[in-house]
């Protein structure tokens, strides 16, 4: 596939291009959804294609084209550079590319087993199963499960000499149970409510061991629809790692993007409260928040050989000590704001544009445990698995909803709790973070879905975390 | 033929007797221009090709797609799909393929607007900007222009075509931001300057902004605004899938809503865009959601059709089109009023004016009480006229509570497409003031 991107790039640099660069891209998606011991959803999806990044000036023209003939992928070069060039009637001024190595390479996500050697009915067995444990449960009215695997080749190349291939393995999967009441639906899940998704086979799915926690996922679910609301007060907040994850997926990750810094996600995704001026004497948090951006870590969903500009996945110094040092960045982005590029480029398929997108933006974990933490908290709450987010434009109000809560007295989880909330504003949340559980509780949870850019594209993108807890939070905010 | 309609015969040539199978295709150019700082900085354009299969072997079903149209990839898909299915277990729901339709005399289609260069999207974009009057702009105009066709094994055949364009922009001045919007089936309905000026008047008048308290306010609401709420009411509320699952508010003839509402999903009705069936062939019919206040329609496609005991309603959704994988409306429509905007807004004593909603999440999708915040132009109304700009203000409300009996003190005469969050080219709707809103803090504490 090397050539038929050749041709793409040839034919941008030929039309006018001062830089060109193509992806051919090979997805394979399988996705199995139960819903009450019914197959729901047994879909096979594949995507096959060439997309051409052509730079003319200060604009980017991107072609994509599933037409891998001679003409075809000639025309789809063509085509980007006259795109590229047609944004001379609103043009800025023109932008330069930071260095990145030029290499000649493969690239192999480490697994065990290939999600797509794994026997479809294997798969199906497993969920319908768990969902008949699920709805063996008096009060469940839906019990659903579903699992997906994604198998992806990509051959890089560019006019300055890249030739990289890639073959990356992912796979994941959750389950739900729904308890629907008068005036109410309550949910629990496991691993978590988007699903847990990973680097490697489908040994990343066996680990979670879906079937045990069937039972008293259901259980909980049921409870949450006698259980009382969560009071409305400001008080200490216990966070089970994977909401602790989302929270710096949304209120970090996004932050921290320097594009949306810069003002080219402005319209649509948003900006940042953050301001380049500031980049390595801001406080971010507490001096417990250290953050990394790193596509390096085995088995995260953020982890890649190399970015879809060809640059090597690396470690990234985000939050030291709770002073933000680094953003999120690409050839372009990083050589305007004057920055060493990061390497965090990458494009949905072979149809959408390559832009700045989180790798494994995680927080480096502390000492201790759960357990410790609540036994260390006199009053409080403690809130796990989300069940809604909600975050301004410049990634500082934040509202998150959870699926379950508990109530924290004297050291020890108290009653159950339903619709637990809380609300805070970015830097104040961070700098009450007082406790952070260690090594052994911290999991590199993954989400799927991370929607950027117009046409939309979705990334994979990793977020490590262990529990922690925040002083003083308003939690509770009701309707 | 066109080659949508020749991509369908393939596959049911390939499937030949092995299977009952449904075919969707899609086929076209979606194109857009993104603009930031007040220039173009990305461009792309995406030949579309997308081949749907749905596959049933004697009850056993298996679906997929692929973006190559070569024999040789379209015959792997269908071997691969014949494979998986014949050892499934019989699925007992599948309410089968629907037989022959007519082909719907709706289509929204404008030749030139098919063939538009990406000269015409920049075009449009130097209007905006310039509309600003030297605020700084950023937004993005595409142009979509899709031949569709669906056929299956019943001889089902049905095709369409359709070209889309919007322009979706702000303009900030270092401290504020406003909103413009428009979109229609052809460039040349697109009015850039219009847009581009009424952002550039929100970001003006939104210098200076001041934390207003929380609490429950009056509310007029602009058409962006309401097309988010209608987005919701429609996805968790009227969607078959989860009337069906019980997940829903919706029970028919129940008066939820104030005698003034009116909310339609109609692809014919003049103020939609889009195709004029969905994605299992069925042709979209007109159903009316809420009919002065009432419960009165549900969204179906044939699978929660069948559980309901309805037809579908050509609700199916395509590809990736819909948000989730269910019934949703396309083409909603709210029933306008007689007020111009200053009228509503002079019916308010004190209240909050909202451009536009931004993340919005649902909290409990049966009673849709949903969290998010306002973006691009908030304004304080005091005496019956916008005063002072006031900062982006986070609520927690319920969507059917706000537009529920006596809560509704006025609608526009103002519709227009309008720019939800979910998709900015699927709701018509006017202004509407309301009683009220349950802001709950400022965006910025």
């Amino acid at each position: 596939m090397f050539d038929r991107a050749e041709r793409g790039v040839q034919a941008a640099i030929d039309a006018g291009a001062t830089y060109a660069d193509a992806r051919a891209v090979l997805d394979r998606t399988e996705t199995i959804e139960v819903q009450n011991q019914h197959l729901d959803t047994l879909d096979v999806d594949e995507s096959i294609g060439v997309g051409v990044r052509a730079l003319v000036g200060s604009s980017w023209g991107f072609a994509a084209t599933s037409d891998l003939s001679d003409s075809g992928l000639a025309e789809c070069g063509r085509k980007a550079a006259q795109i590229a060039a047609a944004s001379a009637l609103v043009s800025g001024p023109p932008l330069v590319l930071g260095d990145v190595p030029v290499v000649d390479t493969f690239w192999e996500t480490p697994h065990i087993e290939n999600p797509f050697d794994v026997s479809t009915t294997e798969k199906i067995d497993m969920l319908v199963d768990v969902t008949r444990t699920m709805q063996s449960v008096e009060g469940v009215g839906i019990a659903y499960a579903t699992v997906e695997g994604w198998d992806t080749n990509k051959w890089f190349v560019s006019s300055h000499g890249h030739r990289i291939h890639q073959h990356l393995v992912e796979a994941g999967g959750y389950y739900s149970a729904a308890a629907i009441g008068e005036r109410e639906t309550q949910i629990r899940s496991y691993p978590q409510s988007f699903g847990q998704y990973e680097s490697g086979g489908y040994e990343t799915i066996r680990k979670w061991d879906y079937p045990a926690h069937a039972q008293r996922i259901a259980e909980e679910a049921v409870a949450l629809l006698s259980a009382p609301e969560m009071e409305e007060r400001e008080t200490s907040l216990v966070l089970e790692s994977s909401q602790l994850a989302l929270q710096i997926h949304e209120s970090v990750g996004h932050a921290i993007e320097l594009d949306r810094i810069l003002g080219w996600e402005a319209a649509f995704a948003g900006t940042s409260h953050l301001q380049l001026e500031r980049l390595g004497s801001h406080r971010y948090g507490s001096e417990l928040m250290n953050v990394t951006a790193d596509a390096t870590i085995q088995g995260a969903l953020g982890t890649f050989g190399f970015d879809d500009e060809g640059s090597p996945a690396s470690c990234v110094d985000i939050v030291k000590d709770g002073i933000w040092v680094g953003t999120l960045s690409g050839r372009d982005s990083a050589a305007v704001a004057g920055l060493p590029s990061g390497g965090m480029v990458r494009g949905d398929g072979y149809s959408k544009i390559p832009m700045v997108r989180m790798t494994n933006v995680g927080l480096l974990p502390g000492e201790g445990s759960l357990d410790d933490i609540i036994a260390d908290t006199e009053d409080g709450v403690y809130m796990s698995t989300n069940r809604s987010w909600s975050i301004d434009d410049r990634r500082l109000n934040f509202q998150f909803g959870c699926e379950i809560g508990y109530e924290i007295k004297n050291g020890e989880l108290g009653r159950m709790v339903k619709n637990p909330t809380y609300t805070g504003i970015t830097p104040q949340f961070w700098g009450s973070l007082d406790r952070l559980a260690g090594e052994e509780e911290w999991t590199h949870w993954g989400i799927p879905n991370c929607g950027k850019g117009q046409p939309v594209q979705t990334a994979h993108t990793g977020h490590s975390a262990s529990p922690g807890r925040f002083a003083n939070v308003r939690v509770g905010v009701k309707g | 033929m066109n080659r949508s309609q020749d991509l369908v015969r393939q596959v049911l040539e390939i499937v030949g007797s092995r299977a009952e199978v449904g075919v969707y295709v899609r086929t076209g150019t979606s194109a857009l221009t993104r603009f930031a700082n007040s220039f173009i900085h990305q461009n792309v354009s995406d030949d579309v090709a997308y081949v749907h299969v749905t596959l049933a072997t004697n009850g056993k079903l298996a679906s997929g797609s692929t973006t190559s149209t070569t024999a040789t990839n379209l015959r792997e898909l269908v071997d691969r799909l014949i494979a998986v299915a014949n050892v499934q277990t019989v699925d007992e729901t599948f309410p089968g393929f629907g037989g022959p339709v007519a082909t719907p005399a709706i289509e929204h289609w404008d030749a030139e607007t098919s063939e538009a260069d990406p000269g015409a999207r920049a075009q449009k974009v130097k209007e905006f900007v310039d509309a600003g009057g030297g605020l700084l702009g950023a937004g993005m105009c595409s142009v979509d222009s899709y031949v569709d066709a669906y056929g299956n094994t019943a001889e089902r055949e049905i095709t369409g075509r359709m070209t889309r364009v919007i322009l979706d922009g702000i303009h900030q001045t270092g401290e504020s931001a406003g909103s413009g919007h428009s979109s229609g089936i052809s460039v040349d309905a697109i009015d850039a300057i219009g847009a581009g000026q009424l952002a550039g008047h929100r970001a003006r008048r939104g210098v200076s902004a001041f934390d207003t308290k929380p609490g429950r306010y009056e509310v007029v609401l602009s058409p962006d605004a309401m097309a988010t709420i209608a987005q919701f009411l429609s996805g968790y509320g009227f969607s078959g899938k989860n009337v069906t699952e019980g997940m829903s508010f919706v029970e028919l003839g129940e008066d939820r809503f104030d005698p003034s509402v009116s909310l339609t999903d109609d692809v014919a009705s003049g103020r939609a865009l889009g195709m004029p069936f969905d994605g299992e062939g069925t042709p979209r019919a007109r159903v009316p959601l809420i009919d002065t206040g009432t419960n009165a329609g549900i969204l179906h496609d044939r699978t929660t059709g069948k559980k309901a005991g309805a037809p579908s309603t050509g609700h199916a959704p395509v590809s990736d089109e819909s948000w989730e994988n269910k019934p949703d409306g396309r083409n909603l429509v709210f029933e306008a009023g007689n007020l111009a905007e200053e009228q509503l807004i002079g019916q308010v004593e004190r209240g909050i004016y909202v451009s536009t909603f931004n993340y919005c999440r649902v909290l409990d999708p049966k009673t849709i009480v949903v969290t998010g915040l306002t973006r691009n132009g908030t304004f304080m109304i005091e005496n019956g006229v916008l005063t002072d700009p006031v900062t982006n203000l986070r609520f927690t409300q319920s969507f059917i509570d706000a537009l529920g009996p006596d809560q509704v003190l006025g609608i526009g005469a103002d519709a227009r497409f309008a720019a939800g969050e979910e998709d900015p080219a699927t709701v018509n709707s006017p202004s509407f003031h309301l009683a009220s809103w349950n802001f709950t803090g400022g965006a910025e504490g």
